[in-house]
């Protein structure tokens, strides 16, 4: 197992090698003329060369291409080419933002999912649930930006007119002021991620459930004479619970590394903002930081579920 | 009073291709430390039966009774069929690797067992008759293998485990359904001697689920020939094998290889059993028994009556229950049959 795990984390730094290759590729590809933005119109040819130079933007790709590695090994991912703030810095300030909107819409979206699916697979087409299927599929369906808006417009809008001003329209506030203000700042964002998402998990969990409904050692359970609440839920449930967990861990991943528009839906200054912004501006170092953040984000959930499963499945421990 | 009297037990189930009659009026009784076999092909109702019995089918109709040490089963509440089962009646199934759950530890799922019905069990009691269980069926250095995991045991090992928690509360009667029918032939002899030799410690009754005539030779007391949802014959073990009436039971008895005899290919029944969803009017072994005639194809078999003189030897066949009519029957029909050639 462990052999298994070290294996798995040379490959995810395999991964995000490959990732930064592919982002400096593509940066220098596309049309590149942020020397000149920063100069401003007026800009004589020698002011545009002395930012490219004070930039390192004169020197030959490959030797950029190492520069940047090289810092980065070192834990330096370069500063931003505006402000001059270090990317590290940027993703320091933007990260607690998206981790509490992430793990936050997690917590609510695993809640509902499985629990709904759970539901869902014991009585199977009883009006629960058909009622539940409606509803996660409802959500599932409807794309992130429309839930968001649509949220804002009868949570926000137009409870506000008529007097209860329950939830603020966005921005944050971090935990240290309180976990009520920053829970109240994030519930719709919350809402918003968590029942798109948690369709996936219903409909999973239901799946899975069902399989596992079918199998001899629950038939095995119930000869023994136990509960059947206990059937479910230790017998059942923690089976079931192996594809939830995988996509658990990409999802998760996934939104570590940014919810794009959830964040701009609400002005949150998260890393997807904090990325959108930067691509706006061709801000490279800021680009590449995120982005990397990011995929590491996705290698260490993925590893994550592996040890999840170990947890989860003895069989998977020995092996 | 016998321990378990099972009587015109019918079940069916609603598919939506039609509803299929998996059993149809199938009486039997087991007593007390008896064996009785139930033998029959794939699909002919004998899981579904004895899982009825015991409250594991759902969404099935079920008619008929089951009287087990005088309450009737099928009118029992699920909570109350639930404290029979695992304490009065045990169960083992086919294959011991699904059968046990992959991620408990085999100790942990017998203890389950014993404090779900006996509060008394603290855990460590409850594990500490783990290992005595596992030791009395057999299994070396029970009181470490009783924290494996399932797959860390070999099939044989796994079905031991499956009747130690079978047996772990010294239930009336065990349902061993095809317990042997997964496992090699070797190892099928070992945990057919564990059954044995825990029934005669014990004095449990054993219904014994299988398509293995050898099995049934080896273990039973008693045998129900089951055939589309029917009992067919029902005979003492000897009888079964040397005085069968059935044609249904000479075809069962007829494929069997014999041992060290020439080397001819087997006999097989021709045709295949009948949908259970569309049923013939008549026999339902009709269209592949060699003695058939109109009436077996037209008119449902007779109910199970005594055959040559021994009440406890039943068949539902129209051939005559008498020795020597029944075999100028069979020439008669056989005769029939050749004439056109």
């Amino acid at each position: 197992m462990i052999r298994f795990l070290i294996r798995r984390l040379a490959l995810g730094v395999v991964v995000m090698w490959l990732i930064t290759v592919a982002v400096f590729a593509l940066f220098f590809i596309a049309p590149n003329d942020v020397a000149r933005t920063l100069a401003g119109r007026q800009a004589t040819p020698e002011v545009v060369a002395s930012i490219q130079a004070r930039l390192g933007l004169d020197q030959p790709l490959w030797r950029q291409y190492l520069d940047f590695v090289g810092n980065a090994l070192h834990g330096n991912l370069g500063y931003d080419y505006y402000h001059g703030v270090p990317v590290t810095t940027i993703i320091a300030a933007a990260l607690p933002i998206t981790l509490s909107l992430a793990i936050g819409a997690s917590v609510i979206w695993l809640l509902l999912g499985v629990s709904t699916g759970i539901v869902s697979a014991v009585k199977p087409r009883s009006i629960a649930d058909r009622g539940l299927t409606v509803f996660a599929l409802f959500f599932y369906s409807m794309p992130t930006f429309l839930l968001g808006l649509l949220l804002l417009l009868y949570l926000y809008f137009y409870l506000t007119l008529a007097g209860y001003s329950w939830f603020p329209p966005g921005g944050y506030v971090p935990l240290s002021q309180g976990v009520m203000p920053w829970a109240q700042h994030l519930i719709l964002p919350w809402l918003t991620l968590a029942l798109v998402l948690a369709a996936t998990y219903t409909r999973l969990m239901r799946g899975s459930m069902l399989d596992v409904l079918g199998e001899d050692y629950i038939r095995t359970a119930r000869a023994k004479g136990i509960r059947e609440s206990r059937v479910i839920g230790r017998h059942a449930v923690r089976s079931a619970l192996t594809p939830v967990v995988t996509q658990f861990g990409i999802d998760l991943g996934q939104l570590v590394g940014g919810v794009v528009v959830t964040e701009t839906v609400f002005s949150l200054p998260g890393l997807g903002k904090t990325a959108i912004d930067a691509i706006g501006q061709q801000d490279f170092p800021v680009i590449i930081g995120i982005v990397l953040f990011a995929s590491a984000a996705v290698v260490v959930a993925n590893i994550l579920v592996d040890i999840g499963y170990a947890v989860l499945d003895p069989r998977v421990r020995l092996h | 009073m016998a321990l378990l009297e099972v009587s015109e037990l019918e079940v069916s189930f609603t598919t939506s291709d039609g509803v299929v009659q998996a059993v149809r009026g199938l009486s039997f009784d087991v007593d007390e430390g008896r064996t009785l076999a139930i033998v029959g092909e794939s699909g002919s109702g004998k899981s579904v039966a004895t899982q009825t019995i015991t409250g594991l089918t759902r969404g099935a109709t079920v008619r008929g009774t089951a009287l087990f040490r005088g309450r009737d089963l099928l009118a029992a509440s699920p909570s109350e069929l639930r404290r029979v089962r695992g304490a009065e009646i045990g169960m083992i199934f086919q294959d011991p690797l699904s059968s046990l759950h992959p991620y408990y530890r085999v100790g942990w799922q017998i203890a389950e067992m014993l404090r779900a019905h006996d509060r008394s069990f603290s855990r460590s009691k409850a594990r500490a008759r783990a290992v005595e269980l596992l030791d009395m069926v057999g299994i070396p250095a029970a009181d470490t293998r009783v924290d494996d995991y399932p797959h860390q045991f070999s099939g044989g090992m796994r079905q031991r485990v499956m009747i130690a928690m079978a047996m772990a509360l010294n239930p009336a009667l065990l349902i061993a359904d095809e317990p042997t029918t997964a496992l090699d032939v070797t190892v099928q002899a070992q945990v057919l001697n564990v059954m044995r030799r825990l029934q005669q410690d014990f004095g449990t009754a054993i219904i014994l689920i299988t398509h293995d005539l050898g099995v049934v030779a080896e273990m039973s007391d008693e045998v129900v020939v089951m055939y589309a949802g029917r009992a067919m014959e029902r005979a003492p073990r000897r009888e079964l094998f040397y005085e069968h009436h059935h044609p249904y039971t000479e075809g069962l008895l007829a494929s069997l290889p014999e041992q060290g005899g020439t080397r001819e290919r087997l006999t097989p029944i021709p045709g295949a059993p009948p949908s259970l969803i569309r049923l013939p009017p008549g026999c339902p072994f009709a269209p592949r028994c060699p003695y058939a005639w109109d009436t077996c194809r037209h008119d449902p078999p007779p109910p199970l009556a005594e055959v040559f003189g021994d009440p406890h030897h039943r068949s539902a066949c129209w051939l005559s229950g008498d020795r020597e009519v029944r075999r100028q029957q069979r020439e008669t029909v056989r005769g029939d049959l050749q004439e056109p050639a």
